[in-house]
C-alpha cells in the first residue's frame, strides 16, 4: 500500500544491502539478526513501490526467491497441497494439478495486475503485504489453507484468516518467515471459486474479492460445508464465518445462498475510499458472493466426473 | 555512497557483466548503465508496462525488479528483437498496421507480444487483449497493436515471412480490416 | 500534381507507407527525451508542495546544498521576477509572473505537488535525498478545490491580485473570467419551444495520460548559449517562454525536440525546461530532469473538471430553438481554463436561432490546467449532446436524424466568429447512419446504443519547410512540427506527391529551431494543415526551380517546361523528358543546389466534426459498463497517410471512453492528491476496448491545396456522451455526472428503481 508520496515524488530507493540466502535457516538469521532493518523480497511487486515511496527503509533486502524449499509446488490426493510462499503466481497457474484441484486459488493468481506482474507475485508476498484487498487471500481462507511460520524460536502453524492483524500488519514476528501454505486436498464433490470486483478488465486492485469453497453431499443438492473469504471490506481480509456456516448442511437453493450473501454483508466493515463507497462495497459484496458460491457448486458438481 | 556490485546476465543473447547499486532496478541498469534506452520508464508503479522485458522467458517490468536480481539470468530487451537479418515478425506487423504513433509504449508491446507468441501461439483476440492488458498505450486506442499482434500470430504459423520493412503500397482500410478481422475471429 | 482536391488521381497521397521512423521506434533506437546523456551530466529533481494551499514563510537549503554530490539548490529567488500581467512571449499572450510562479513557487504554494525548489546532484538518487533535507516553512491555508466552493462569498481567495470585470478592481476573487455568447433572445427563443430538458453536469478533471513523463535536459555555456533537449509538442514555445522565465534573449536558446511520447496538448507549455537551464547555468554541467509519474498526475496540466448548467428546447417536430448554458471549469492554481472554448464549441454542430452562454474561468488549489486534446469541448458536449440525445426522444425521432436534420453546414452562424464555410458534419453523421455498426442489430438484456457528436475549431499558426534536392534525385524534407503521431509521413509524402518522387524518396526530418524556420506547437490539429502547407509550398518552390534548370539545359524560358506525372517536358525537337532523378544529377553544372523553402500563417481553417457510435452493456448489479462496439465518422478534409488518420480518430475515441467511465482525479478534504499512480487513474487498457470502427469522410477545406481538415483532436469530443446516451438507451438511467464509474452507475439505477424494490431487483432476479 502506497502513503502519500515521497517529497521527492516516487522516485528513488534509499541505499540498501542485497542478500541472498540459499536456506530458510538462513533467511531467518538475517532477518532475525536485523529485525526492523531487513525486509524479505520476493516479487518485488509491492516492496519496492514501498521502498521508492519511503514508506519502508529497511538497510537489508532478503531476497527469498533463492530457497527451494518455497518455490515448490507440492500436490497428492493423500496429502493435500503444499505451496511455497515464493512461488510466482505464473507457475501456480501453469501448474495442472492446481488448475484441476483448486482452480479458485488458481484464478485468484491470475487476476493480479497483468502478465507482467504475475510472473514475479507471489501468493505469500500477496499475504505477507497484509493488504485487505489481496485477491489470493480470500481463496485461501475459503481452502482453510494454513501458514508455516518459520522464525528464530521454531515453526508455527497460523490458520490465513489469523494472518493478517491491520492494514499493512501481519502476526509475523522479527525473524519470521512465511515459508509455505498447507492445504487440504479437495474432497469429493468440492470445488473453489474467486471473483472480484475491479472498475476496469485488468490491473485494478479489488474493491470487493469474495473466496468461495464448497463441499457437497453424495446427491449434489446438499452443501455439506462451505468457506467463504471476503476481500477489501475490512482492515483485513475476512473469513465469512456466518456466511459459511449459513451454506453448511444445507439444501442449494437461491433462499440458501441469499441468506449467505446477506451475512457476508453483515460481516464485512467496509470503508469509503477512491475505489468505492462503503455502501458500494456491501452491495457488491452481496452480489460477488452469490456469484462465487453459484460458481463453486456449479464447479463441484461437475469435478465428480472429472477427477 | 552505496557500494556498487558486480552482475553477470546474459543480455539479449551476450554475456554480460556491470555494475550497479543494489538500489538501482533492473530498468536503471539497463538504461542508465548499460545505455539499452529502448526499455521505457512510465510508472515506476508496474502499472504502465513501457519497461517491459523478458527474464528467463517470462515477460515482467523491470521497473518492479533489482539489478542485482538479474545474476545468472537470461534478459531479452528490445534491442535484441530485431536479428541482423532483419526485423521481427511482430515488428513489421507493427509497422504495416500502423501501431505506434508516439512509440513509447511499442518497445514493452513488442516484448510482451513476444512473450505471448512463445507461449501461445494461436491466441484468440480475448487472449490477445488479456496478455497485452499490463501495456498501457494512450494514442492508439490498441486497435492496430491487436491487429498486428493477430496478423503476426498467422504469418508465424504459417510458416512465412511477409516482405521487410520499408516496403510501400497501400493496404486494406481499417473497416475492410474490421470485416475480416472480425469473419476470422469470435465476435463478441 | 493533381489539380482536384477530390483525392482523384494521387499517386502517393492516400496510401499507406511504413513511416520513415518507425523501425528507429520499433527496435528502440528512437531517442525520446529521457534517453539522452552527456558527459559529465548531472540529474536534477524537483521539491513540490505537500499543501494544496499555503504561504511559503521560508526556504533553508543549506543541508542540501552540503550534501555530498549536490552541485546547485535553486528556488523561485533564482528567476527574474516578472510582470504580473499578460505579455507576449513570442507569439502567444501570457502572463509571464504566473507561468514562472508555476514552474517554481514564489511566495505562494497552489495546489498539491506545486513545485518549490530543485536540485541539481551528480545521481539521481542523491538529488531524491537533498530533497529531503531542504527545509520549507509553510502556513497552511483552507484549500478550495471546486469551482463551487471557489465562487461562493467568503471563500478563501487565491491569488490576492486578481480581479475580473463583473466584480471590480476592489473585489479579490477566484473567477478570472466571465465571457457571454448571444444570439437572438434566448427568452423568446424558450416560448417557441415544444419540448425542454434542463439538467446540471458535474465532470471530473482528468489528465491527458501520455506515457512518457516530461523531461528536459539543459545545456548552457558561458557564452551565454544554452541548448535544450526536451520531449515537447512545441520546440518554438519552449524557446520562447524559457527564454521570457530566465530573462535572456530568445535567440540565446536553441531547443532540440526529441521523439515525444505523446502529448495530447499537455505538452505544450513548460515545467522543467527552464529549470534544466537554470541548473546547468548554475553548476557549469549539463543537467537532466525528468518527472515521475506522480509528478505528472499532481504537477503538470490536467484539464478542467466542470459544472455545466444546460437548457435546450425544440419544437415537437424536432427543430431545435434554444440553448442556454451556465458553465464553470477549474482553471487550477492560476487562471486560464479552456472555457471560453468550451462555450464556443457546446452547441457548435448546431444551427439554433436563440443562444445565450455565460462561462466562467475558475481558479482552485488544483494544478494548473493545460491543453488536452479538443480543450474543454469534451465536457461542453456531455452535456449538449445528452440533452439533443433527450429531445431527440421526446419527439420520436431517431438521434441521427435529429442531429442531421438541426446540423450546421456552409453558412450556419457559429457561436463566435464568421459563419461556417464548407463543412462536413452532416456527412458524418450520415457515414454513421450508413456504418455497419449502425445497420447491425443490439440485442440482449441491458444493452444499449448512443451516438453523440462533436466539433473542434482546429488552428492553423505558422510554419516553415524546407525541401532540399540530393544529386541522386531523393529529397530531404525539413520540417519544425514535432512528430507525436506519424506527421512526418504524411509530409514526406505530401513532398513526395508534388515532386514526382515514391515516399521512401523524401527523408522528412524534424529540425531544431535554429535549423529551421518558427514553427508552431504540433497541437491545435495543424500538423497536416499548415505545415502540410508549408511542405507543399517548399516542394513547389523547388520544382520551380527545377523547372528553371531544365529550361537552362533545353535552351527554353522556364514558363515553356511543363512538369507532371513526374516528368518535366517541352515542345520542341531533341526535347528529352527528364524525371527529377536525371534532373537531379545535373544541378551543379545548372547553378547549383536547389533547396526549395516556404512560411505559411496558413488562414482558412476548415473546422473538423466528428460522431461516434458506442454500444454498451451494464452490469445491473454492479453498474459495471462493458463497451461492446464503437465507430467513429469524421471528416478530415483529405486523409494523407489514412492509417495514421484512422489512429488518429481511434486514439481519441479511446481517450473519450476513459473519460467517460473510470478517469477521475480524488482530491481528500486536505486537497491532496490521492491517485498520483496509474494504478488508479484508471485509463482503459486493451482489456476495456474491443476494436474501433472508423469511418474517413473528406469534405476539403476550400482553399487549403489539397483540402486537409486537421484530424488529431475532435474524435475525443463525442464519447463521453455518446456513452452515456447507450447507457440510457441500455437501463434508462440517464448520467449526468463524469466519469459513469460503477458506483455512480449502481447508485443511480438504484435510485431509479426505488428503495426496497431496488434491493430485490438487484439481488440478481
Amino acid at each position: 500500500m502506497i502513503n502519500s508520496p515521497a517529497p521527492g515524488g516516487l522516485w528513488a530507493l534509499h541505499a540498501i544491502n542485497y542478500e541472498s540466502p540459499k536456506t530458510v535457516d538462513e533467511a531467518v538469521k538475517l532477518l532475525a539478526a536485523h529485525g526492523e532493518q531487513a525486509r524479505p523480497l520476493c516479487g518485488g511487486t509491492d516492496l519496492i513501490i514501498q521502498l521508492r515511496a519511503g514508506v519502508r527503509r529497511p538497510e537489508y533486502v532478503v531476497d527469498i526467491k533463492n530457497i527451494r524449499e518455497m518455490r515448490r509446488i507440492e500436490f497428492s490426493m493423500q496429502h493435500g497441497l503444499r505451496l511455497g510462499a515464493a512461488v510466482p503466481c505464473v507457475e501456480i497457474y501453469e501448474n495442472g494439478d492446481m488448475r484441476k484441484y483448486y482452480p479458485g486459488l488458481t484464478e485468484a493468481a491470475h487476476l493480479i495486475g497483468s502478465l507482467q506482474i504475475q510472473s514475479r507475485a507471489s501468493v505469500g508476498g500477496n499475504l505477507c503485504n497484509g493488504s485487505p484487498a489481496a485477491d489470493t487471500t480470500p481463496a485461501l481462507i475459503a481452502l482453510g489453507a494454513k501458514c508455516r511460520v518459520v522464525g528464530p524460536g521454531g515453526e508455527r502453524l497460523v490458520p490465513v484468516e489469523d494472518f493478517c492483524t491491520a492494514p499493512g500488519r501481519t502476526v509475523l514476528q522479527a525473524g519470521e518467515l512465511l515459508v509455505e501454505f498447507q492445504i487440504p486436498s479437495p474432497a469429493r464433490n468440492s470445488s473453489d471459486a474467486y471473483l472480484r470486483f475491479i472498475p476496469r478488465n485488468e490491473m485494478d486492485i479489488a474493491v470487493v474479492g469474495v473466496g468461495a469453497s464448497v463441499t457437497l453431499d453424495l446427491s449434489d443438492e446438499r452443501i455439506s460445508e462451505a468457506r467463504i473469504g471476503l476481500a477489501a471490506v475490512g482492515p483485513t481480509p475476512i473469513f465469512a464465518r456466518e456466511a459459511s456456516q449459513a451454506l453448511s448442511g444445507k439444501r442449494i437453493s437461491d433462499e440458501t445462498v441469499e441468506r449467505a450473501a446477506q451475512f457476508a454483508i453483515a460481516a464485512a466493515s467496509p470503508i469509503d475510499d477512491m475505489r468505492g463507497t462503503a455502501e458500494f462495497r456491501r452491495h457488491i459484496t452481496g452480489v460477488l458472493t452469490r456469484r462465487t458460491v453459484a460458481k463453486a457448486i456449479e464447479r463441484a458438481r461437475s469435478t465428480q466426473t472429472s477427477r | 555512497m552505496a557500494k556498487k556490485v558486480v552482475v553477470e546476465a546474459t543480455i539479449n543473447g551476450e554475456q554480460t557483466e556491470f555494475l550497479c547499486e543494489p538500489r538501482q532496478s533492473l530498468l536503471e541498469a539497463l538504461r542508465d548503465v548499460l545505455e539499452l534506452t529502448g526499455s521505457k520508464e512510465g510508472c515506476l508503479t508496474g502499472d504502465c508496462g513501457a519497461c517491459t522485458v523478458i527474464v528467463d522467458g517470462r515477460p515482467l517490468c523491470s521497473c518492479l525488479m533489482l539489478s542485482v536480481e538479474a545474476q545468472g539470468k537470461t534478459i531479452q530487451t528490445i534491442e535484441g528483437l530485431a536479428q541482423p537479418e532483419g526485423l521481427h515478425v511482430l515488428q513489421q506487423k507493427f509497422l504495416e498496421h500502423a501501431s505506434l504513433q508516439c512509440g513509447i509504449c511499442t518497445p514493452g508491446f513488442l516484448m510482451s507480444a513476444k512473450a505471448l507468441l512463445d507461449h501461445n501461439p494461436k491466441p484468440t483476440e480475448g487472449e490477445i487483449r488479456y496478455a497485452l492488458a499490463g501495456n498501457l498505450c494512450r494514442c492508439t486506442g490498441y486497435d492496430k497493436i491487436v491487429r498486428a499482434v493477430a496478423d503476426a500470430a498467422q504469418t508465424l504459423a504459417s510458416g512465412t515471412r511477409k516482405g521487410s520493412a520499408g516496403r510501400l503500397g497501400s493496404g486494406p482500410s481499417a473497416s475492410e480490416q474490421t470485416e475480416q478481422f472480425l469473419q476470422e475471429q469470435e465476435v463478441k | 500534381m493533381a489539380a482536384s482536391a477530390n483525392g482523384q488521381g494521387y499517386r502517393v497521397i492516400g496510401t499507406r507507407p511504413v513511416r520513415h521512423d518507425g523501425v528507429d521506434k520499433v527496435t528502440g533506437r528512437a531517442k525520446y527525451g529521457a534517453d539522452y546523456s552527456f558527459p559529465g551530466m548531472l540529474y536534477g529533481k524537483v521539491l513540490r508542495s505537500p499543501y494544496a494551499h499555503a504561504n511559503i514563510k521560508s526556504i533553508k537549503i543549506d543541508k542540501a546544498a552540503a550534501l555530498p554530490g549536490v552541485k546547485a539548490v535553486v528556488t523561485a529567488g533564482d528567476l527574474p521576477a516578472l510582470a504580473d500581467k499578460m505579455e507576449q512571449a513570442g507569439e502567444m499572450a501570457i502572463n509571464m509572473s504566473q507561468l514562472s510562479a508555476n514552474i517554481l513557487a514564489r511566495g505562494k504554494v497552489l495546489y498539491d505537488g506545486h513545485a518549490v525548489a530543485a536540485v541539481a546532484a551528480t545521481s539521481p538518487h542523491i538529488a531524491d535525498e537533498a530533497l529531503r533535507l531542504i527545509e520549507v516553512d509553510y502556513e497552511v491555508l483552507p484549500p478550495v478545490m471546486s469551482v463551487e466552493d471557489a465562487m461562493k462569498p467568503g471563500a478563501a481567495i487565491l491569488l490576492p491580485g486578481l480581479r475580473n470585470k463583473d466584480e471590480g478592481p476592489d473585489q479579490q476573487t477566484n473567477v478570472a473570467t466571465h465571457l457571454q455568447f448571444k444570439r437572438g433572445d434566448i427568452s423568446e427563443g424558450f416560448k417557441g419551444a415544444d419540448h425542454v430538458v434542463e439538467r446540471e453536469f458535474k465532470t471530473a478533471m482528468v489528465h491527458q495520460g501520455y506515457i512518457e513523463p516530461h523531461n528536459a535536459v539543459g545545456i548552457y555555456n558561458s557564452d551565454g548559449h544554452a541548448t535544450i533537449y526536451c520531449s515537447t509538442q512545441g520546440s518554438f514555445v519552449v524557446r520562447s517562454l524559457s527564454a521570457a522565465v530566465l530573462a535572456i534573449p530568445e535567440g540565446n536558446i536553441k531547443v532540440v525536440p526529441a521523439e515525444i511520447g505523446g502529448g495530447f496538448g499537455g505538452k505544450t507549455t513548460i515545467y522543467l525546461e527552464p529549470l534544466s537551464v537554470l541548473l546547468s547555468r548554475k553548476t557549469g554541467h549539463p543537467v537532466k530532469l525528468t518527472m515521475t509519474r506522480a509528478e505528472v498526475l499532481r504537477a503538470s496540466g490536467p484539464t478542467s473538471g466542470s459544472t455545466i448548467r444546460c437548457k435546450m428546447g425544440c419544437t415537437k417536430d424536432g427543430k431545435l430553438v434554444a440553448a442556454q448554458i451556465w458553465m464553470a471549469y477549474e482553471a487550477g492554481g492560476f487562471p486560464g481554463s479552456p472555457v471560453g472554448a468550451g462555450a464556443m464549441t457546446i452547441v457548435a454542430p448546431y444551427n439554433i436561432p436563440h443562444l445565450l452562454v455565460d462561462a466562467y474561468d475558475v481558479v482552485v488549489n488544483r494544478p494548473k490546467t493545460a491543453a488536452y486534446r479538443a480543450p474543454g469541448a469534451s465536457n461542453a458536449a456531455m452535456a449538449s449532446e445528452t440533452v439533443i440525445d433527450e429531445l431527440a426522444d421526446k419527439c420520436g425521432l431517431d438521434p441521427c436524424d435529429f442531429r442531421i436534420m438541426n446540423g450546421a453546414k456552409e453558412g450556419t452562424p457559429q457561436t463566435a466568429g464568421p459563419p461556417y464555410r464548407r463543412i462536413g458534419f452532416i456527412e458524418t453523421v450520415e457515414a454513421i447512419k450508413n456504418s455497419p455498426h449502425y445497420k447491425s442489430k443490439l440485442e440482449g438484456r441491458n444493452r444499449g446504443r448512443g451516438v453523440a457528436s462533436g466539433f473542434w475549431f482546429n488552428v492553423g499558426l505558422q510554419s516553415s519547410a524546407m525541401v532540399n534536392i540530393h544529386t541522386d534525385g531523393t529529397a530531404s524534407l525539413v520540417i519544425g512540427s514535432v512528430d507525436i503521431g506519424g506527421t512526418r509521413a504524411a509530409q514526406a509524402m505530401i513532398a513526395a506527391e508534388v515532386l514526382g518522387l515514391d515516399a521512401n524518396d523524401v527523408r522528412p526530418f524534424v529540425a531544431d529551431t535554429d535549423s529551421i524556420g518558427h514553427t508552431d506547437v504540433t497541437g491545435g490539429s495543424r500538423t497536416a494543415f499548415a505545415t502540410g502547407w508549408a511542405t507543399y509550398e517548399a516542394a513547389q518552390d523547388a520544382v520551380r526551380q527545377l523547372k528553371e534548370r531544365a529550361a537552362r539545359l533545353w535552351e527554353k524560358k522556364p514558363e515553356e517546361v511543363a512538369f507532371s506525372n513526374g516528368q518535366f517536358t517541352a515542345q520542341g525537337d531533341g526535347v528529352k523528358p527528364m524525371t527529377v532523378k536525371e534532373l537531379a544529377g545535373r544541378l551543379a553544372r545548372t547553378g547549383g543546389p536547389i533547396s526549395g523553402r516556404a512560411t505559411v500563417n496558413a488562414r482558412g481553417v476548415g473546422p473538423a466534426f466528428a460522431t461516434a457510435l458506442i454500444d454498451v452493456e451494464v452490469d445491473p448489479q454492479t453498474g459495471k459498463v462493458e463497451i461492446l462496439r464503437a465507430t467513429v465518422a469524421q471528416d478530415v478534409g483529405k486523409a494523407i497517410h489514412p492509417s495514421y488518420v484512422e489512429g488518429q480518430m481511434q486514439g481519441g475515441t479511446a481517450q473519450g471512453i476513459g473519460w467517460a467511465l473510470n478517469e477521475e482525479y480524488f482530491y481528500d478534504d486536505k486537497g491532496i492528491l490521492r491517485n498520483s499512480g496509474l494504478l488508479d487513474y484508471r485509463m482503459p487498457t486493451c482489456l476495456d476496448l474491443p476494436l474501433i470502427e472508423t469511418c474517413i469522410v473528406e469534405v476539403p477545406t476550400p482553399g487549403h491545396p489539397l483540402g486537409i481538415r486537421g484530424v488529431g483532436e475532435v474524435s475525443i469530443v463525442p464519447p463521453p456522451a455518446a456513452v452515456a446516451n447507450a447507457i440510457a438507451n441500455a437501463v434508462g438511467v440517464r448520467m449526468t455526472e463524469l466519469p459513469m464509474s460503477p458506483p455512480r452507475l449502481l447508485k443511480a439505477m438504484l435510485n431509479k428503481r426505488g428503495g426496497a424494490e431496488a434491493q430485490a431487483a438487484a439481488a440478481g432476479r
